[in-house]
């Protein structure tokens, strides 16, 4: 049963506030993934605090480096589960588990982050993980 | 900020290796664990040789990407227990 919708809103604020964009419905969804171009980091966002209150700190920390994705947004496990379901449908291979962060480079999935990739690390360490993730990916190469 | 779960053991809400003297080896979230068993959620598990696949090759995959959610709760006698590890650190 989903949580309260006040509840959760300041954990999607945590992220829409960094220009992570909310993917409410599956069409959303939909629509992100289509244009192919570029980086996209797509979070699997949760409510647990025992995993996901370190993923959403540690995604502000590694927003702020200086490669990051072009484009990053989200979907809310156990809430909007349409978007959810239809978000997971880019990554059928790999079991579901929130929270968890899927980076892409041109429309092909490059990276996965499972949940217990996030538990029991720290903010700094989620950071980390996703900082070397973007220097390899979204560097641009020095001319 | 997010919820947080009191009156659980250190492993609450930890994806968990457990393992047994048996062919058996669970990957699960752990709910609670005490002297008696440990109860499981959302947990996969796998014997030995089953598709081939060794206690080792199961779990190899499973810290690249997780284990599907094959029973929703599981509850497992600690005494066939030899092991609790966090899959994260395999």
């Amino acid at each position: 049963m989903p949580y309260s919708p006040l509840l959760v809103k300041p954990m999607r604020e945590e992220l829409s506030t960094l220009g992570v964009e909310e993917l409410l419905t599956a069409e959303d969804v939909e629509r992100w993934m289509e244009h192919k171009e570029g980086t996209a980091m797509l979070v699997v966002n949760s409510v647990c605090g025992c995993a996901a209150g370190m993923a959403r700190p540690g995604i502000r920390l590694a927003l702020d480096h200086a490669h990051a994705p072009d484009r990053a947004a989200s979907v809310f496990a156990g809430q909007d589960l349409e978007a959810t379901a239809r978000a997971r449908g880019f990554f059928p291979e790999i079991p579901p588990s929130s929270p968890s962060i899927a980076f892409f480079k041109d429309g092909e999935l490059v990276w996965f982050m499972p949940r217990h990739r996030i538990e029991g690390r720290t903010a700094e360490d989620v950071a980390r993980d996703l900082t070397a993730v973007f220097e390899e990916h979204c560097a641009v190469a020095a001319g | 900020m997010g919820t947080f779960h009191t009156g659980k053991c250190d492993l609450h809400g930890i994806t968990v290796v457990v393992d047994t003297a048996g062919p058996e080896v669970y990957v699960g979230r752990c709910d609670d664990m005490d002297d008696e068993r440990v109860i499981l959620l959302d947990a996969d598990v796998h014997r030995d040789g089953d598709g081939g696949r060794s206690k080792g090759d199961y779990l190899a995959a499973a810290a690249r990407h997780g284990v599907w959610n094959r029973h929703r709760r599981l509850v497992l006698p600690r005494h066939r227990v030899t092991s609790v590890r966090r899959l994260g650190e395999l």
